[in-house]
């Protein structure tokens, strides 16, 4: 079992990117969501992709590791995007098998999508994941969403949660690697076997790991309490976000982006149908 | 008694990418035979990676490991027997323990080798005795027992195997100076009747001096020393140079003889040290 998870991980630096206002990257991959469903023609699309790139060289981060990153994707991009193949129904058909029609429009409908996700991928990531560190980024939510506090919702309670749950990941991982190798070491065996057997194998893993998470859970509620936390209300912070001029022109920039590429799909050529 | 030998082994972590780390650099060793083998060296020597390469969960980036004279790795889907024949226990190996009663959790390891109830029950009683957990806990939760109990049970699961190589990481780890005692006592005791081969992973000096015939120092991937207690502790300016720690009693040994009192370099236990000081103040005095 490969537990590698590289898609999403910070990785550390010190361009542009990383220095800006988390707040500022969160409602800047909103934005970035937005014109990615917005383009419609490969123009457009040539647009998105000039976009990503730009947004990698800006962030520093080597093209090598966001690749590696999306490799553990590569099976979902390509399902949907050969799903769309066979789906769509168009004007010029190339051939047809029995009742399977491929059509021209659905080849470039699959490119199309598949240059979406990856897009999309690239951009959310490269913001939110890549340079941003996961209390920066569950602060800068929990800021965005003060608001919200009006209406009583526990704003900070629910960001507080996030910034835990993200802080366990790989430490609950490495948890399950050791697990998994004692009990290897006792000759257990994962790979083989029945489903209700490979099911079953399952049992010696969760259950320690089951444990030793609630156990984390209480020294850590423990350890919280004994330096006094009682929630959000009155807290002070020891990081006080900044927005600067460069956090707004990311996001006018973003705005402008839209609108291109609005211009960009009245250009022609085959548009996409969602 | 089995005998693992490992040719010219290296491993590196995340070979290929940026932040790769070569573990173990090259390394030739025979180990086994009817002995207690101790294996120390710093966090980050590379201790942990070489015994998790004995029992294959990790296969060497480079070498081979050779166990009763066959390469484990030569057929990947055998795994399972290297894994029976080389039992491995964990660091905090109390944390692995899942079963709703102690004696079904020491069966685990046998069970995963198709023996028949008979047989698992036998080996499940020998283990415990051998591990020394009374019989009254066998039925009771694995997670009612006290933290030293716990690691007993686990230590058990392994011995269950009846492995031809016992190999154990810290297993003295967190544990207090009594439990300490016990458990590595319980662990010479299973060598010297059972006659296994054991390997022992331990920072702590005081443990490896009483415990081990044969002291491995691992030093940044590499063997840094190998030989017995005596050998490898008289050259205690060199441990300390690499930053590990001896025993106490031989700096003691190496102070009284800045004073004048020579009892040798190979002084590595009290008891050792005591009768060396009595015959030479003895022998002065005739």
């Amino acid at each position: 079992m490969n537990l590698d998870i590289s898609f999403g991980q910070y990785c550390e630096g010190k361009s542009v990117l990383h220095r800006m206002d988390p707040r500022a990257k969160i409602i800047a991959s909103v934005l970035y969501i937005i014109v990615v469903f917005l383009a419609k023609n490969l123009w457009s699309f040539g647009l998105l992709l000039l976009s990503a790139a730009v947004l990698i060289l800006a962030s520093g981060i080597s093209p090598k590791i966001i690749l590696k990153g999306m490799k553990a994707l590569t099976f979902i991009i390509i399902f949907t995007s050969v799903i769309n193949i066979f789906w769509m129904k168009g004007e010029t058909l190339l051939f047809s098998l029995g009742f399977v029609s491929v059509y021209l429009e659905g080849i470039l409908n699959a490119i199309m999508i598949a240059l979406r996700i990856i897009v999309l991928l690239i951009g959310t990531s490269v913001f939110m994941t890549y340079t941003t560190t996961p209390i920066a980024l569950t602060d800068g939510l929990e800021q965005l969403l003060a608001p919200l506090k009006k209406l009583h919702l526990p704003v900070h309670e629910f960001s507080m949660m996030m910034t835990i749950a993200l802080r366990f990941i790989p430490t609950l991982i490495e948890e399950t690697q050791k697990i998994m190798n004692a009990q290897k070491a006792r000759g257990a065996d994962f790979a083989s076997g029945s489903l209700m057997k490979r099911a079953k194998t399952l049992i010696p893993i969760l259950v320690p790991l089951f444990i030793s998470a609630f156990r984390r859970a209480e020294e850590l509620a423990t350890a919280m309490e004994c330096r006094c936390y009682t929630g959000g209300d009155g807290r002070t912070r020891m990081n006080v976000l900044h927005a600067s001029p460069k956090d707004v022109v990311l996001c006018i920039l973003l705005v402008l982006l839209g609108m291109v590429v609005i211009f960009t799909n009245g250009l022609g050529g085959y548009s996409l149908s969602w | 008694m089995a005998q693992v030998e490992l040719q010219n082994i290296s491993f590196i972590y995340g070979a290929g990418e940026p932040y790769e780390i070569r573990a173990l650099d090259n390394i030739s060793l025979t180990i086994g035979g009817s002995t207690v083998t101790g294996i120390m060296g710093h966090t980050g020597s590379g201790k942990s990676t070489l015994v998790q390469l004995l029992n294959g969960l990790l296969k060497p980036t480079e070498g081979k490991v050779i166990l009763d004279g066959k390469d484990i790795w030569e057929d990947p889907k055998k795994i399972r027997d290297v894994r029976f024949k080389v039992g491995l226990v964990m660091q905090y190996p109390e944390y692995q323990l899942f079963d709703e009663t102690v004696r079904d959790d020491i069966a685990f390891g046998p069970r995963n080798m198709g023996m028949s109830p008979d047989e698992v029950n036998a080996r499940v009683l020998e283990a415990a005795q051998f591990a020394g957990l009374k019989e009254a806990l066998l039925d009771k939760s694995p997670f009612d027992l006290s933290g030293g109990q716990k690691r007993r049970a686990a230590l058990a699961g392994v011995i269950a195997m009846r492995p031809e190589l016992l190999v154990l990481d810290e297993p003295a780890a967190g544990l207090d100076p009594g439990g300490r005692e016990e458990i590595l006592n319980s662990i010479r005791e299973y060598q010297k009747i059972s006659g296994t081969s054991v390997i022992i992973v331990s920072h702590s000096m005081e443990d490896m001096a009483l415990y081990c015939d044969r002291v491995i120092v691992m030093e940044a991937g590499r063997v840094f020393m190998d030989g017995t207690c005596a050998e490898v502790f008289s050259r205690y300016d060199e441990l300390i140079s690499v930053g590990l720690d001896v025993p106490q009693i031989t700096y003691v040994a190496s102070e009284l003889k800045k004073y004048g009192l020579d009892i040798g370099r190979d002084v590595y236990t009290v008891k050792y040290a005591t009768a060396k000081i009595l015959e030479k103040v003895r022998g002065d005095n005739a």
